[in-house]
């Protein structure tokens, strides 16, 4: 009989001169080499570039009037006329637009997934407009049209930031229920007795919460970086306050709040993220129904 | 992968319910989109705990007639009746079905035990009922050690289980299927689908099953609607089906045909050299030029070098061996022993005749399904 994978058996097995794994690889070790050694230069570029004004904020913001290393910016800044107000007021607006533009967003999302997922072309235009058209139309246009009452309000601004906030929120949550099968999971929900809101707030929100918190955070940052519409509105947010505010500090307390904002904003999406990491590992250690 | 475990039917969970087991009746169904008639005046009784299986050819209707029965799609005109109670305008929420999916539908922010025991939270079960009939079903299924893990964290195979056993928590009035096996290896396949049946046996729940794989529905099912087109072609047993085809297109499509021109004449027809009665069906009034539709082992082949086909292909099955004889312009498909079929080699001149006791005939012009000569 005939050993298996001898020539002519039934299991006749091709003999291939075997050859170094280097040669099928992509590349030469030289030539990988250069790549890695590119793929480092792009990394130092891009870090220097956002860095080193950065870093330039920082070491000025620490800086005294007279050039020495002092913390007095920081220090001064909560006692600041004007600071806590701005900065309450920021915060206030940030919630409030969050809280609207969630409301509005994630229904119509979900909505526009499940029934008429057509129209997400559409969405994908509409949702881009705001970027488009710049924020000194909007707000102009809204001032003319608003009656006192409602200009009276600062959160007529929130409502202003809903549009703006709108380009990354829709997209943050696009990306988020087209990572899930959401048609499937809101059928299988329903066929279990399950209505749209227990729906919405058992399976749809948790399976899309790195988006919403994505979403957040994008709208936070927007909040707190925008100027034109909150100056044209009268408002002094802490972007305003930042550029009202005069005294002899020869900038070191604005630049200081700039510099708590932006750090303030990473800690906050640090923040979010080890809070849904950590509620994920959470639930999963949770047993029971 | 984790056995089904044999348990005892003690638990309230296991046991057939008042529930279990209710008649369903979809009457003249009819549901468009756009110009497509997905369901063509669609009518199916499906008996108290009936296994009824939908198949057909993408397109055909079959998960339209499931998802309009589970509450899914809104119907143009007709009714669906559970139990003598129309439900077509109630919510798919209020219809106690329970359904497992095509796709993985497991929640994934849920633990197979929370997943389980999530049609119960809707209905407002207290956490130690519902804790302990998620429990129940998990060892129904044989998972009750893959409670506490998460969907990503199971095969296809267990993720499938946990759906059937979160679909049967509610103690759904009927249990819809919508091709749950198709995404399955096949040996996880096989397995879940003896499982499945096992279940759907023992608790005697009407269970309605979609699916375009034949041995699933021949294996599973106690009767088989064969639909084309949005509308019925036959509902028969399997073994009826197969035996029985009432159609050319439900001859093609279950199980393998090969079309073989013949003349009628008198009810009979010479096939290969043999007169044969015509079968009861459509063929019985026809006369004159037809296609008698021949099944694999309906044919015998013989090596002969004056013989008139010759071998073009064979395939092997284990047990059987498939081979394909070119005889003029047809192409016919005749199953043998793999002993014997290992004699016949490619090209080798063959006889074929008919072992069969009366063969099938349809109209040369009928419009039938996929065309079964493509493929071994």
């Amino acid at each position: 009989m005939a050993p298996i994978g001898g020539p002519g058996s039934l299991f006749e097995v091709e003999v291939v001169e075997s050859r170094p794994v280097a040669e099928f690889s992509s590349g030469s070790p030289k030539r990988r080499r250069r790549i890695r050694w590119w793929r480092l230069v792009v990394l130092v570029l891009a870090g220097v570039y956002f860095l080193i004004p950065i870093y330039a904020g920082l070491k000025f913001s620490f800086e005294n009037a007279a050039g020495h290393l002092s913390d007095e910016a920081f220090r001064d800044l909560p006692s600041a006329p004007g600071f806590t107000a701005a900065l309450t007021l920021s915060l206030k607006l940030a919630l409030a637009t969050v809280v609207v533009s969630t409301v509005l967003m994630v229904p119509t999302s979900i909505y526009v997934h499940v029934r008429v997922p057509r129209l997400r072309r559409l969405l994908d235009v509409v949702t881009v407009l705001p970027i488009v058209i710049p924020p000194i139309v909007l707000i102009i246009g809204v001032l003319g049209v608003f009656p006192q009452w409602a200009k009276a309000s600062p959160y007529l601004l929130s409502f202003m930031y809903v549009i703006l906030a709108m380009p990354f929120v829709y997209r943050s949550l696009d990306a988020g229920l087209g990572a899930i099968d959401l048609k499937t999971l809101t059928e299988a929900s329903r066929s279990l007795g399950g209505n749209w809101f227990k729906t919405l707030w058992r399976v749809i929100l948790p399976n899309i919460r790195p988006a919403l918190l994505s979403a957040t955070v994008l709208t936070l940052a927007l909040v707190f970086g925008e100027y034109t519409m909150a100056s044209l509105d009268l408002w002094t947010t802490v972007p305003v306050w930042i550029v009202q505010f005069n005294t002899s500090s020869n900038g070191h307390i604005q630049v200081a709040a700039s510099m708590l904002g932006l750090v303030g904003t990473w800690i906050l999406l640090v923040l979010v993220v080890s809070l849904d990491r950590s509620q994920s590992r959470r639930s999963r250690r949770k047993l029971g129904a | 992968m984790t056995q089904m475990k044999d348990i005892p039917m003690t638990n309230s969970m296991v046991q057939p319910t008042a529930a279990a087991g209710a008649a369903v009746s979809l009457e003249n169904l009819v549901r468009t989109f756009g110009a497509v008639r997905a369901l063509d005046g669609f009518t199916l009784k499906i008996e108290p705990g009936e296994f009824m299986a939908l198949l057909g050819p993408s397109g055909c209707g079959k998960t339209t007639a499931l998802r309009v029965l589970a509450g899914f799609e809104l119907l143009d005109s007709g009714r669906v009746v559970v139990d003598g109670v129309d439900l077509s305008d109630v919510s798919a929420r209020k219809r106690d079905m329970g359904m497992v999916f095509q796709s993985y539908s497991l929640f994934p922010n849920m633990s197979a035990l929370n997943n389980v025991a999530f049609g119960l939270r809707m209905r407002k079960q207290s956490s130690q009922v519902r804790r302990k009939k998620a429990v129940e079903l998990l060892e129904m299924v044989g998972l009750a050690d893959q409670a506490a893990k998460y969907p990503h964290q199971m095969s296809g195979g267990q993720q499938q289980r946990i759906a059937l056993a979160r679909a049967l928590a509610i103690e759904p009035r009927v249990l819809l299927l919508d091709e749950p096996l198709s995404a399955l290896d096949a040996m996880v396949r096989a397995e879940l689908r003896d499982q499945i049946r096992l279940l759907q046996q023992r608790l005697a729940i009407t269970t309605v099953f979609v699916t375009h794989d034949q041995e699933e529905v021949l294996s599973m099912a106690d009767r088989v609607c064969v639909m084309s087109r949005g509308h019925i072609e036959q509902v028969a047993p399997p073994s009826e089906l197969y035996a029985r085809p009432a159609t050319a297109f439900v001859a093609q499509f279950v199980g393998i045909s090969s079309r073989v021109p013949v003349d009628v004449s008198n009810g009979e027809v010479v096939v290969f050299g043999k007169r044969c009665p015509v079968r009861s069906g459509e063929g019985r009034t026809l006369t004159g030029g037809a296609d008698a539709l021949l099944r694999p082992e309906d044919i015998a082949i013989e090596v002969d070098t004056e013989g008139k086909g010759f071998v073009t292909r064979k395939s092997f099955f284990g047990a059987m061996t498939r081979v394909v004889v070119q005889t003029g312009d047809i192409s016919v498909r005749v199953d043998v022993r793999s002993d014997v079929g290992s004699d016949i080699d490619l090209g080798a001149h063959v006889r074929l005749s008919i072992v069969a006791r009366d063969v099938l005939v349809a109209s040369r012009q009928e419009v039938v399904g996929p065309d079964a000569a493509a493929t071994p």
